[in-house]
């Protein structure tokens, strides 16, 4: 059973792309790994437009205090499991932002994070290979 | 030892003890064996064969196909051939949501009245033992469901994007409906029944209703009013992705939302095959698997090649177009072209 579910899961991460304040570049790159030129429908990744649909949250950009409870609530609304995934370098460790009076923090102070992916924007082939760490450690 | 039950119904019914036993034994063995082995037959015909295990298998493969397709047209490789049963599978195995406030039982019923709709069609259409006067009627109406299935759930999701999703929803559903009916009509003029099985007689007769003017007429229109009804992209207005995020479906996780994929792909194959019995002779050829193909494929172009229209410009096409075409498809089957 639990074999099954670690294989649905694998073979078919449907990804919501969660863009709390960020600059819009990594969103862009983010873009740029699902056109057809990288085509992650080949490992079963499609890019959902409901939280409720999804297996992966993709989150950019640097958490503040307005950010915080509207990302907790796309959490909450995920069904379980469900994987998160920082994608870029303020998403890992708030970047040049970490001293600015309403960052609130990384991302892994608020939510179980399982992958990083750093980079200031990372490459889109960066992304894929942070989603296939992520897919891997089920 | 499966007489007894019967037995006694029967003795309780008559009022009588247990003189005439050995008599009646005789005939409710065989009848209760009858009745057992029908009642088995159905629903192997409902739960396997053509009903609900069939369908829903070969429905996610044909889903793969037009993936597949998609992905040859934007150059790229596409999914491998198990990824829609992947998607089965972890919806399945997901934790399924309700939202605060909605009705639950509405909620999580909308999407199986649906899937219901889609496999009783199946087992009129597809096993061809349960034909009666009208079933094209009762066809009619089990297609209209899956829409009916999706309006309800997204009312009920309390969501304002599900909300404008399921008015859309309504709205094509109101604009295909009418040229779909009429090219339906078409048929039912040119072969003068209402009852499939005549249907298919008369195309045995007189060749199938396809190769005729209004028959040609009518199935383009009822080319259009599929896509439209399996939500394809020239008319997937009411789950517009970039604008209402998934619309109807936007609430719905896990099992739900894989009975809503089950009845979309069940849409997908049976529609095609609902107009290959209607218009092109019947599915016991040896050429159904290319008739299909072609329609298949050709929903798949049309799908891959066109905008999304906006609800405005869909209505308008249905209600102009599509119905002065039925119209004058209408008038030529009355006038046997």
């Amino acid at each position: 059973m639990k074999d099954l579910r670690v294989w649905g899961l694998k073979k078919s991460p449907w990804v919501f792309h969660v863009a709390a304040a960020s600059c819009n570049n990594c969103d862009i790159e983010i873009l740029a790994a699902l056109t057809p030129r990288f085509d992650v429908e080949r490992f079963g990744i499609v890019l959902v437009g409901s939280p409720r649909h999804a297996d992966a949250l993709l989150v950019t950009g640097v958490l503040n205090r307005k950010s915080l409870p509207r990302v907790l609530r796309v959490y909450e609304q995920t069904p379980k499991p469900c994987l998160v995934i920082a994608v870029g370098t303020c998403a890992c460790d708030c970047h040049m932002f970490k001293d600015s009076y309403n960052v609130v923090g990384p991302y892994d102070r608020h939510l179980p994070v399982d992958v990083y992916i750093p980079g200031c924007p990372p490459k889109p082939e960066a992304i894929i290979a942070g989603v296939v760490k992520a897919l891997s450690k089920l | 030892m499966r007489c007894d039950l019967s037995n006694r119904g029967v003795a309780v019914l008559g009022g009588g003890g247990d003189t005439k036993g050995e008599g009646w034994s005789a005939i409710c063995l065989p009848l209760t064996l009858l009745a057992t082995s029908m009642i088995l037959k159905a629903l192997f015909q409902f739960l396997i064969f053509p009903g609900f295990l069939f369908t829903i298998i070969f429905g996610l493969f044909l889903t793969w196909i037009d993936r597949k397709i998609t992905a040859r047209i934007q150059w790229r490789k596409g999914p491998p051939f198990y990824q829609p049963y992947a998607d089965a599978l972890k919806l399945l195995l997901k934790e399924t949501l309700v939202p605060e406030g909605v009705p639950r039982f509405i909620f999580l019923f909308s999407p199986l009245l649906g899937l219901m709709g889609v496999i009783i069609a199946a087992v009129i259409l597809l096993s061809g033992q349960f034909s009666f006067t009208g079933d094209l009627i009762v066809i009619i109406y089990l297609f209209a469901l899956p829409a009916i299935a999706v309006i309800i759930g997204g009312s009920a999701s309390r969501n304002p994007l599900s909300a404008i999703g399921a008015s859309r929803e309504m709205t094509l559903y109101f604009g295909y409906e009418l040229p779909f009916l009429l090219s339906l009509l078409t048929v039912v003029i040119k072969s003068g029944s209402i009852r499939i099985s005549d249907i298919l007689l008369y195309q045995e007769n007189f060749g199938p209703i396809l190769y005729s003017f209004s028959g040609i007429l009518a199935f383009i229109i009822a080319l259009f009013s599929i896509q439209a009804k399996l939500g394809f992209v020239p008319f997937d207005i009411s789950e517009a992705e970039q604008e209402i995020m998934a619309g109807p479906f936007l609430e719905y996780s896990g099992i739900s939302l894989l009975f809503f994929k089950l009845m979309r792909a069940g849409m997908l194959f049976l529609l095609p095959v609902f107009l290959i019995i209607l218009f092109w002779g019947g599915i016991r050829t040896p050429w159904v698997i290319l008739k299909f193909l072609f329609i298949l494929i050709l929903l798949i172009l049309l799908k891959n090649t066109n905008p999304r229209l906006r609800i405005d410009q869909a209505l308008k096409f249905f209600w102009t177009i599509l119905t002065a075409l039925g119209i004058l498809a209408v008038i030529l089957a009355f006038n046997r072209l």
